[in-house]
C-alpha cells in the first residue's frame, strides 16, 4: 500500500537510528566475557549508591571488598541503563591499602548498576543497586 | 524614613510561616556530604585557581590583588556585606562588580566577563573567607524595594514570579525536585546540574530562562537590585560558600 | 593542564592504610551531548589514572564517559617508609599529566 508522502516522511524519520542505550543483555555479555568460566557469586563486594538520586549528573559511588579470602585484583562497574554500559575498572597494586574506591558517576536514567570483583584465586563476586533517578524540574 | 524602611523590610522579608531554610537543608545527604568535605568539593578546584590568580600581577600597573590586599584571609567578612553600596560612585555593587572595579581602577586591567572562569575563581576565593559568618548586607533604598518588587513580578511565558515558587511554594515539589527558598548564601556554588561552578547571576539568569523570560543583562540595575534583595532577605543566614547544590 | 587537588591525611603511619582524595578539573565530555545546532559534542575524557608510591602501583583505573565531570577519587594507600606519591592522568588525546604528593610518615 502506498503511504501518502507526509506519512512516508514520518516513517523515514522514525527509522533514523535513535540514541543507543545499553541493555541488561549487553551488560550481561560483558560480565560473561569478564568472568569466563570462573564461579560468579553474589556477595563479598559491596556497591554503595543512593537509591534515590537527586541529580544524575554526579552520583557518589563507592565499591569495597571487606576481608577478601584472596587479594582483589580488579573491580569492574557497569550501568545497565546508561548509553554506554561501562563505568570504570579499578586495579589494585601492592601499595594499595585496601580494595576500596570512591568516585562519582553519571546516571542517565533509573536503572541497575552492577559491580564485579575479581580475586586472585579466580573467583568473581557481584553486587548491584537498583536506583531511581529524578530529572531536574526547572529546565534552563 | 528609617521607620518606613524597617516597615517595608519587615513586610517583604517574611518567608511563609516558618524559618528560613538554606538549600543545604533541602539537599540529599550525598550532596551535603560533598559540600562538607573540602577534599571532595569540586569548588576547591576553583579556589585553587583563585589562590594562584590572587598573587599574579595583571594589568598596566603591574599589581596583583595581593599587592594591595595582602593575604586573602584579610578579606574575612567582606563578601558577607555584599551587595554593598559604593558611595563614591553612588551605586549598589555585587562582589563580582567590585572585583572588576578594582581591576579597572587600581590595576589597569580589563573587566572580566560575567561568566569568566577567572572571575568565578576569585569571587569563590573571596567568598570562602566569609564561610560560616552571617550574611550582613546593609538594607538600602531604593534598591531593596526595587528588588522586592522584581521578586514579586510575574515574568516570562510561564508568567511566574520568583515569589510564587520560592516563597509561596517553597518546600513543595516541582516534578521530582524540592523547591528551595532560593537563598544566595552558598554562592558561588558548584551545581550538579551545571557540572560546574557558577555565580548567583548565572542561577538567576537560568531561573529566568526557566520561566521563559528574557534574562536581565549581567550588570543591569535589575540584576543587582534582585541580588541585593535576596541577600537582605537571607541576612543572618550562614554563608556556605562554596556550596554544592543539585 | 588540568587543575588537580590531592589531599593526604595530616598523620600517616607506616603499614597503616590511609585514604588519599583527588579532585581533577575536567569536563569529562561524554560524547552524548548535543550542541545548539544539534550536533554531537565529541567525547573528551580522562580515560586512565595511575597512582604509584615510589614506583610501586597503588591503584590503576580505567574511566569511561559515565565518570562524572570534575572527577573525584578516594582510595587507600599503605606505605612502609616515607616517599612520593605520583598520580598520572591520561586523556583521550593521549596527553598525560603527573602530579606528586609527599608521603611523610610520622
Amino acid at each position: 500500500m502506498m503511504l501518502p508522502r507526509r506519512q512516508l516522511v514520518l516513517v523515514a524519520a522514525c527509522a533514523v537510528v535513535p540514541r543507543a542505550v545499553a541493555t541488561p543483555a549487553e551488560v550481561g555479555a560483558l560480565i560473561q566475557a569478564l568472568v569466563g568460566d570462573a564461579p560468579l557469586k553474589d556477595g563479598l563486594i559491596h556497591l554503595d549508591l543512593p537509591v534515590m538520586v537527586e541529580n544524575g549528573n554526579s552520583v557518589a559511588m563507592s565499591v569495597s571488598v571487606a576481608d577478601p579470602p584472596s587479594p582483589v585484583e580488579s573491580i569492574h562497574v557497569f550501568a545497565e541503563g546508561n548509553p554506554l554500559p561501562r563505568v570504570a575498572v579499578f586495579r589494585f597494586g601492592p601499595r594499595s591499602g585496601a580494595p576500596r574506591v570512591a568516585t562519582r558517576m553519571r546516571l542517565a536514567t533509573s536503572q541497575t548498576v552492577i559491580a564485579i570483583a575479581r580475586l586472585r584465586d579466580g573467583t568473581c563476586w557481584r553486587d548491584s543497586v537498583d536506583l531511581l533517578v529524578t530529572l531536574a524540574a526547572c529546565i534552563e | 524614613m528609617k521607620c518606613l524602611l524597617a516597615l517595608i523590610a519587615a513586610a517583604i522579608l517574611v518567608i511563609g510561616a516558618g524559618e528560613r531554610r538554606s538549600g543545604y537543608d533541602d539537599a540529599s545527604p550525598e550532596t551535603r556530604a560533598m559540600q562538607d568535605d573540602d577534599a571532595a568539593n569540586p569548588a576547591f578546584l576553583w579556589v585553587k585557581q583563585g589562590e594562584a590568580l590572587w598573587s599574579e600581577p595583571d594589568g598596566t600597573e603591574g599589581k596583583s590583588c595581593a599587592g594591595c590586599h595582602g593575604d586573602v584571609t584579610s578579606l574575612r567578612g567582606v563578601s558577607a556585606r555584599y551587595p554593598a553600596f559604593d558611595s563614591k560612585r553612588g551605586l549598589m555593587v555585587t562582589l563580582e562588580q567590585r572585583i572588576n572595579l578594582c581591576r579597572t581602577n587600581h590595576m589597569g586591567a580589563g573587566s572580566f566577563a560575567w561568566d569568566d572562569d577567572k572571575l568565578l575563581s576569585l569571587s569563590t576565593l573571596v567568598g570562602l573567607q566569609s564561610r560560616g559568618m552571617a550574611l550582613a548586607a546593609e538594607p538600602r533604598e531604593p534598591y531593596l524595594s526595587d528588588g522586592a518588587a522584581l521578586f514579586r513580578e510575574r515574568m516570562g511565558q510561564l508568567n511566574l514570579s520568583c515569589a510564587e515558587c520560592h516563597e509561596d511554594r517553597a518546600g513543595l515539589s516541582l516534578g521530582g525536585s524540592l523547591i528551595p527558598q532560593g537563598h544566595p548564601n552558598g554562592y558561588p556554588e558548584y551545581r550538579l546540574e551545571w557540572q560546574g561552578m557558577g555565580s548567583l547571576y548565572r542561577r538567576l539568569r537560568n531561573c529566568m530562562v526557566g520561566v521563559r523570560a528574557e534574562p536581565y543583562s549581567p550588570d543591569s540595575p535589575e540584576a543587582t537590585a534582585l541580588a541585593f534583595f535576596l541577600a537582605v532577605r537571607a541576612n543572618g543566614m550562614q554563608i556556605e560558600t562554596p556550596a554544592v547544590r543539585p | 593542564m588540568v587543575r588537580v587537588l590531592i589531599n593526604v591525611p595530616k598523620q600517616m603511619t607506616a603499614k597503616e592504610p590511609f585514604d588519599v582524595k583527588v579532585l581533577i578539573s575536567h569536563p569529562m565530555e561524554s560524547g552524548q551531548r548535543r550542541d545548539q545546532l544539534g550536533q554531537t559534542i565529541p567525547r573528551d575524557i580522562i580515560n586512565h589514572f595511575m597512582c604509584t608510591l615510589d614506583g610501586e602501583t597503588v591503584l590503576e583505573a580505567e574511566f569511561f564517559p559515565a565518570i562524572a565531570a570534575n572527577p573525584f577519587l578516594s582510595f587507600s594507600v599503605v606505605a612502609e617508609k616515607s616517599g612520593t606519591l605520583a598520580l598520572t592522568f591520561t586523556d583521550d588525546h593521549g596527553v598525560t599529566q603527573t602530579e606528586t604528593a609527599a608521603i611523610t610518615l610520622t
